[in-house]
């Protein structure tokens, strides 16, 4: 933030209204593929919405700039504000469903409540949906969701990191038993996901869990907190977002619970969260399908986009390698490696949504794709299917030390046999409310 | 002149009372109701019912719920949104557990759900008035918000706490094409609203507005005010159910209880109040207002700047013409947009002498 | 026993976190008649302006003066555009068009200042202290001196200045304050202006909780149910309906919590104020209404 920006910003809506007068309206060229990009720039999450936003669109620009597209294909993109709304969300999908030449490639709504409103229009209008870390877990059950693609690591994975990580600090997995953790999560739907798994893994491993709920939008958490210090917990689970990260941290601070024995979800753990809660949030640990950090790609994006006086979709370059800008760029690479994929098959031309489904349960990228892309340690390995449309499982873990989040372990894997039965429960369970007969994958292409 | 109701003579009962006395009335909800039956559906694509339509519909419907509690009866409230939930997971389950209920039937069982519901919290209505009734319909809020999240049983379990709604099937045609929602949604909204207008209209409108206006002198000229509020507070939570259950039903297909926050329950109050409260038809000209007037914004605001310019200024610009657009409107005329409306027809009436 | 005082204690002291931002919503009510919804937004934009402007270089009181400044400019805006067109008209509109105001706020405050999330740091630890026993944190104790100072300042305001009186003479009867000379407009202008600091002030203290973040409009929630059990109109209603709220929720969660389930924090002080309201329906220290016919 500084006095040049708000110049800049002043400029900007000087120049809005003067391109009120003249502006003109492009024609779509023949060989574009679109991505309709619904998302937020206003409201609450903002910090969310333009970060992440940034780095998607930044990394599509490089494809632009430094390939010339994808195979010469060059990807064009439309932002619809939708300010975390849910009619917003459905009007912006409704939109740009039919945009570019060949309609729009993939929708990723990232907010929850967006996606449940898309998720029966998918089978008709035969678009994917990519929830890349938010959405529906059960949804990785491609089988029964054909469309529905919670690519990279879903709630029920990156909970079983998180115990896992536990494990290992306190020496082994078999050290859990008997050790209390207690898993504070907002009181909604979404908080209360992780519930049945962190169940499924107390009973495994002998812990003792205790589940305390903070009422939304948990701007006050002093009783929950109050709560874990007469438990004593060994561990907290913070499944929190919005406000509430930073109050619990605070709080936490409060009640004199230290802060390297509580493991954030990555939404609690953003940079724009540890830095609200000041000094109080210094150690805490914080679980990331998307690390946080630079990497080659990110000085590519520097050299093709950021230097000699240009710039690109971001604001504020400082928000550069922070984990919202790189989980824009994990949500670019999916997208388009997804459209490189599905080109292999049909051909280097624009392709449809039912093209792009295609590609994205056939993603194969290993160590080598991600070394070539820049991107090895930002995108995890991620090997999809017809029936596994999460593809990876593995999250890293981060510290915050006050001012950066510092790695502090490598790759940790989910734990499969834990999450798989739950996901297929719950997504037979859908199936039948719904009369869905599942695909067969073992016809699928 | 061109609104002018002399020489209309009415010649008998039937006539003086039916819902639209003046024929120019008369012919233009005619016109109406043919374009929204008729010309929408066959020039609309789904981007028209899906993305505006469907939803404004049904925005409308609620807040015309809350108009009949708020604006006849003067009983403010900050639950609809509640109200709405309630509907839509009562259908839910409805449709659930009971083996062959038609939809429409468990719609309007879960409707009844919520106007019993909403009674239970009017009650407080009996002692507390004016923005302190705030505390009632609020508490409902937060109380059912936190009811569908806790008790698993209302959701079938589902592990990610959401109800999906079923397929909407009447007398074995599928409503699973857009059009075929909106008209079912247009149908269910025509009937309500017209039946709202009709209601208010008669004696329980007339003790409602009587209510409002003071409803000490109510009770002394006989009105039982309490009963009067009571069944305001049911026929709103009737509508507001309603509501919910096409909501869930007919447009987002898959909901979880956070979709019917608080922030529902203001849009739908302020859609009341920019309409014009105590009009059947502020209802939807508010639910237009609020609901489509940020979309239209929207989509001059991509045109116009490309992708030239910064996105965000973009969508601060669109928020802060909004509010100002808001502002200006009621400082234009406080008492909403149905007002212009009449103020619209009074002047076709002189035309062309100035009023 | 230890455990029961600490959590009441802990809650009359977040109780007074939500007096704080209850009694700008009084002051506007008292002197105006409306209800402002845009308090919240207020409370952003005066912690947003403050931050930023220390920011840029200010140092700790000249940015509190200039972020004080602000809302004077913001109070005089609202005053000549949304509030003396609209004299006069029904409760309902103006309280629409502070809804109108709280859109626009968030826009401009997000236009200028971006969307960033800043740490706010006024130099006391959140850390407990033990008094008798009992854990209580430093930074509460000192939130809850500053709103009994304001408070106290308040009070004198109202009853020893000129200025004061003058205002309760409107929030009594706008008509019979104007026929004895005391000019409305102007009133209304120092009413805002005082929300706005006490916005501020508001904003300082959640904002150094929370961090300086577009949430804190959510903090106007909180305040809700203060304003509806202390009654609209009362100074010493906010500050005892803030202490009983946020001793009877805190209190809920833990003991009651267990029983039916935990989250219940979000609706138990608006049944406790429902209950009350409907032995008192004028809230602990409204005034009491004559109806006449």
């Amino acid at each position: 933030m500084n006095v040049g920006r708000v110049t800049r910003r002043m400029l900007a809506v000087v120049a809005l209204g003067v391109g009120a007068v003249g502006s003109t309206v492009t024609l779509a060229a023949e060989n574009e593929q679109f991505f309709p990009m619904i998302g937020w720039r206003t409201g609450p999450l903002t910090p969310l919405g333009v970060n992440l936003a940034g780095g998607w669109i930044d990394y599509m620009d490089l494809l632009n700039k430094r390939d010339g597209g994808i195979n010469g294909v060059k990807l064009t993109w439309e932002e619809c504000e939708t300010a975390y709304k849910v009619d917003r969300g459905v009007e912006c999908y409704e939109r740009l469903k039919k945009g570019g030449p060949t309609g729009a490639s993939a929708f990723n709504p990232i907010s929850t409540q967006v996606t449940y409103a898309l998720l029966d229009r998918t089978n008709t209008d035969h678009i994917p949906i990519v929830t890349i870390g938010s959405g529906r877990t059960d949804a990785t059950d491609g089988r029964i969701f054909p469309y529905i693609f919670p690519l990279g690591t879903n709630y029920l994975s990156t909970n079983t990191v998180k115990i896992k990580f536990i494990g290992s600090k306190e020496g082994g997995m078999d050290k859990l038993k008997g050790k209390k953790i207690v898993n504070l999560h907002m009181d909604s739907a979404a908080g209360k996901e992780t519930i049945p798994i962190l169940e499924a893994q107390a009973k495994k491993y002998g812990f003792e869990l205790t589940n305390i709920a903070v009422p939304m939008p948990g701007s006050e958490q002093q009783a929950a907190w109050l709560e874990i210090r007469r438990l004593k917990p060994d561990w907290v689970i913070l499944r929190e977002w919005g406000v509430a990260p930073a109050v619990a941290l605070k709080t936490a601070e409060k009640v004199g619970f230290p802060a390297n024995r509580i493991v954030a979800v990555p939404f609690a753990g953003s940079e724009d969260d540890l830095t609200a809660a000041g000094d109080a949030a210094k150690g805490v640990y914080v679980v990331h399908p998307m690390p946080p950090g630079e990497f080659p790609v990110t000085q590519e994006i520097k050299k093709y986009l950021y230097s000699g006086g240009k710039r690109g979709n971001l604001d504020d370059v400082t928000r550069m390698g922070t984990v919202f800008y790189n989980m824009g760029l994990t949500y670019g690479v999916i997208n388009t490696e997804a459209v490189r994929v599905a080109q292999q098959k049909f051909g280097k031309k624009p392709l449809t949504g039912e093209q792009v489904k295609w590609g994205l349960e056939h993603l194969n990228l290993d160590e080598k794709r991600l070394k070539e892309l820049g991107v090895w340690g930002l995108v995890q390995p991620i090997k999809s299917s017809c029936a596994d449309h999460e593809g990876g499982g593995s999250a890293k873990v981060f510290q915050w030390d006050g001012t950066k989040l510092v790695p502090v372990s490598d790759w940790i894997a989910g734990d499969k046999s834990l999450t798989r039965p739950l996901v297929e429960e719950s997504s037979t369970k859908y199936a039948k409310e719904k009369g869905i007969t599942p695909r067969d994958c073992s016809k699928e292409g | 002149m061109f609104y002018r109701e002399a020489s209309q003579y009415k010649t008998s009962y039937g006539a003086d009372q039916q819902i639209f006395p003046i024929l120019q009335d008369r012919m233009g909800f005619l016109a109406l109701m043919a374009i929204v039956f008729v010309v929408v559906p066959i020039l609309g694509n789904d981007y028209w019912f899906n993305g505006l339509l469907i939803p404004f519909l049904i925005l409308a419907l609620a807040t015309l719920g809350l108009n009949i509690l708020t604006g006849f009866a003067g009983q403010i409230s900050l639950g609809s949104a509640g109200f709405m939930g309630v509907g839509a997971f009562a259908a839910y389950n409805f449709v659930l557990r009971v083996d062959g209920l038609p939809i429409l039937a468990s719609f309007v069982l879960g409707a009844l759900c919520a106007a019993v519901i909403g009674v239970l919290f009017g009650l407080a209505c009996l002692r507390i008035k004016d923005f302190y009734l705030i505390v009632a319909t609020l508490g409902s809020q937060f109380f059912i918000e936190w009811a569908l999240t806790k008790f698993g049983w209302l959701t079938n379990y589902s592990s990610s706490g959401v109800i999906t709604a079923q397929k909407i099937v009447i007398l074995g045609v599928t409503f699973d094409t857009p059009l075929r929602r909106y008209l079912l949604v247009l149908g269910v909204v025509t009937v309500m609203a017209l039946a709202a207008k009709n209601m208010m209209r008669g004696a329980f409108g007339r003790s409602c507005m009587a209510v409002r206006d003071m409803d000490v002198a109510a009770a002394v000229i006989g009105i039982r005010i309490f009963r009067v509020k009571l069944v305001a507070f049911a026929v709103s939570s009737f509508y507001c159910g309603m509501a919910g259950a096409l909501w869930a039903f007919a447009y987002v297909g898959t909901v979880d209880p956070e979709a019917f926050g608080l922030e529902r329950s203001l849009q739908i109050l302020f859609m009341a109040i920019i309409g014009g409260l105590g009009s059947v038809m502020g209802s939807f000209l508010g639910a237009a207002f609020i609901m489509l007037l940020p979309i239209v914004m929207n989509l001059i605001g991509s045109t116009v700047s490309g992708q030239a310019i910064d996105t965000s200024v973009v969508a601060h610009v669109e928020q802060i013409v909004y509010g100002v657009l808001i502002i200006w409107l009621l400082v234009v005329e406080p008492g909403g947009l149905v007002r212009l409306w009449q103020v619209g027809k009074e002047k076709l009436r002189l035309w062309p002498f100035p009023r | 026993m230890t455990f029961f005082i600490e959590v009441l204690v802990a809650g009359l002291l977040a109780g007074v976190m939500y007096s704080l931002v209850a009694l700008g919503f009084v002051l506007i009510y008292k002197a105006s008649g409306v209800f402002n919804f845009a308090q919240g937004a207020m409370v952003l934009f005066a912690a947003l302006s403050f931050v930023n402007f220390h920011a840029w270089g200010a140092p700790f009181w000249l940015a509190l003066v200039l972020a004080m400044g602000v809302m004077v400019v913001l109070a005089l805006l609202v005053e000549r555009l949304v509030l003396r067109p609209l004299a006069n008209q029904p409760a309902m509109s103006l309280f629409m068009a502070t809804i109108g105001l709280t859109i626009v706020i968030e826009g401009v405050g997000q236009l200028i200042f971006g969307s960033k999330t800043h740490r706010l740091d006024l130099g006391i630890k959140d850390v407990p202290i033990e008094m008798l026993g009992v854990g209580i944190s430093k930074f509460d104790l000192f939130a809850a001196a500053v709103a009994g100072s304001l408070v106290l300042a308040l009070v004198l305001f109202f009853n020893r200045t000129a200025t004061g009186r003058a205002l309760r003479a409107v929030a009594d009867d706008h008509q019979a304050a104007m026929s004895i000379g005391i000019p409305l407009t102007r009133m209304w202008r120092y009413v805002w202006a005082l929300s706005g600091g006490v916005a501020l002030i508001a904003g300082l203290l959640w904002g150094s909780r929370l961090g300086v973040q577009f949430g804190l409009v959510v903090v106007a929630l909180k305040a809700l149910p203060v304003l509806i059990l202390g009654g609209f109109t009362s100074i010493a209603g906010a500050i005892v309906g803030g202490l009983i709220i946020g001793a009877a929720e805190k209190l809920a969660e833990v003991y009651l919590g267990g029983v039916i389930g935990g989250g219940i924090e979000n609706w138990f002080p608006y049944v406790l104020a429902m209950l009350f309201l409907i032995a008192r329906p004028n809230g602990l220290f409204g005034e009491r209404r004559i109806e006449r016919v």
